[in-house]
């Protein structure tokens, strides 16, 4: 059981971080669905708009990758 | 992030972040600035697959395309449409840098999955570079192009006019994010979904040697399976994601007016 409080404290802070992938699933879901339910509303516009579908999926979900960054930085760069 | 077990008299140690390690391929461990290494040797192999699928593709040129044909044909198709539907069809001048980073980013996320290849673009360095090289572009142009009419990039003349300063803070600010967000959503995710398959990888023989995973073990190769089949779907849908935005930057710039 060695080991400073130090690195108890950041890997306390990793798995903090990792609540905010929980954001980013919410995010990415949120995006999805309401572009599923768009498209079952009107499907002839659907096809045009996956590309909003994927821009919109890629900023919710980069949020997500920071808090994994920041997980990772916690883990091998303190 | 070592996983240990006492389960036999060695101990197996387990280090899901190893694979990211740059090494350099002959002799000794310095890097230096032009050491050749596992990225040198891995983005050479991606370079030398994209030519040769362009010039095996483009080599026949028949009516009835081949199936090499066919790829080819499909990505030059695919990317063409993307850029001139989303960037406008005065980006199209932009089209083989484009296509370049489509394929580049495409190639090095697929030959990474090979097993025991090196993923060039799980690091931030290489896909910064790639993020910073899209900003300056865009940027050069925005100011080409339109001089110091490409700061009402910056003012949303469509808000209310008290609000606008507030909004050119807010949008300058994330202006200069765009390269920090471009790079790390890609190097993000491919150096996750790697750490993810080895991780499950490392659960089936350390569950195996301590005793209670027979039932486990076969429950960890498939979860291996199913990771994989989502990180091959991940590795196009990142380079799609990376291709996308900077034709959306790239349309910024030359119609910078909101």
């Amino acid at each position: 059981m060695e080991g400073d409080i130090v690195q108890m404290g950041a890997y306390i802070g990793a798995g903090l971080a990792c609540m905010g992938m929980g954001g980013a699933a919410m995010g990415v879901g949120n995006v999805a669905g309401n572009f599923l339910a768009g498209a079952l509303r009107n499907p002839s516009a659907a096809a045009g708009q996956t590309a909003t579908l994927f821009i919109g999926i890629a900023f919710a979900e980069a949020l997500g990758i920071f808090s994994f960054l920041v997980a990772l930085l916690l883990m091998f760069a303190v | 992030m070592t996983v240990a077990t006492e389960a036999g008299s060695e101990g197996l140690v387990f280090k899901p972040m190893e694979q990211f390690v740059v090494s350099p391929l002959f002799g000794g461990d310095a890097v230096g600035m032009f050491t050749i290494t596992n990225v040198t040797l891995w983005m050479a192999l991606t370079v030398l697959a994209i030519s040769a699928m362009f010039v095996l593709g483009t080599r026949g040129r028949a009516i009835i395309p081949s199936r090499a044909q066919s790829v080819a044909e499909l990505g030059y198709g695919f990317i063409h449409k993307m850029v001139e539907d989303v960037a406008g069809k005065d980006a199209l001048k932009f089209f083989p840098y484009i296509m370049t980073l489509f394929l580049f980013i495409v190639f090095s996320n697929f030959l990474g999955l090979i097993p025991k290849a090196f993923t060039t673009t799980s690091h931030i360095a290489v896909t910064a570079v790639l993020a910073m090289l899209v900003f300056l572009t865009v940027t050069i142009v925005g100011f080409v192009k339109h001089g110091a009419g490409f700061l009402g990039l910056f003012w949303v003349s469509s808000a209310p006019l008290p609000l606008r300063p507030v909004l050119a803070v807010i949008e300058v600010i994330s202006y200069f994010v765009r390269p920090v967000s471009h790079s790390i959503r890609l190097a993000g995710n491919m150096m996750a979904g790697h750490a993810v398959i080895k991780v499950f990888a490392a659960f089936a023989p350390l569950v195996l040697m301590s005793g209670i995973g027979i039932l486990v073990t076969p429950l960890s190769i498939i979860a291996i399976v199913a990771m994989y089949g989502l990180e091959i779907l991940v590795s196009f849908i990142q380079a799609y994601v990376f291709t996308i935005l900077t034709c959306v930057y790239l349309r910024d710039a030359l119609h910078p007016h909101h």
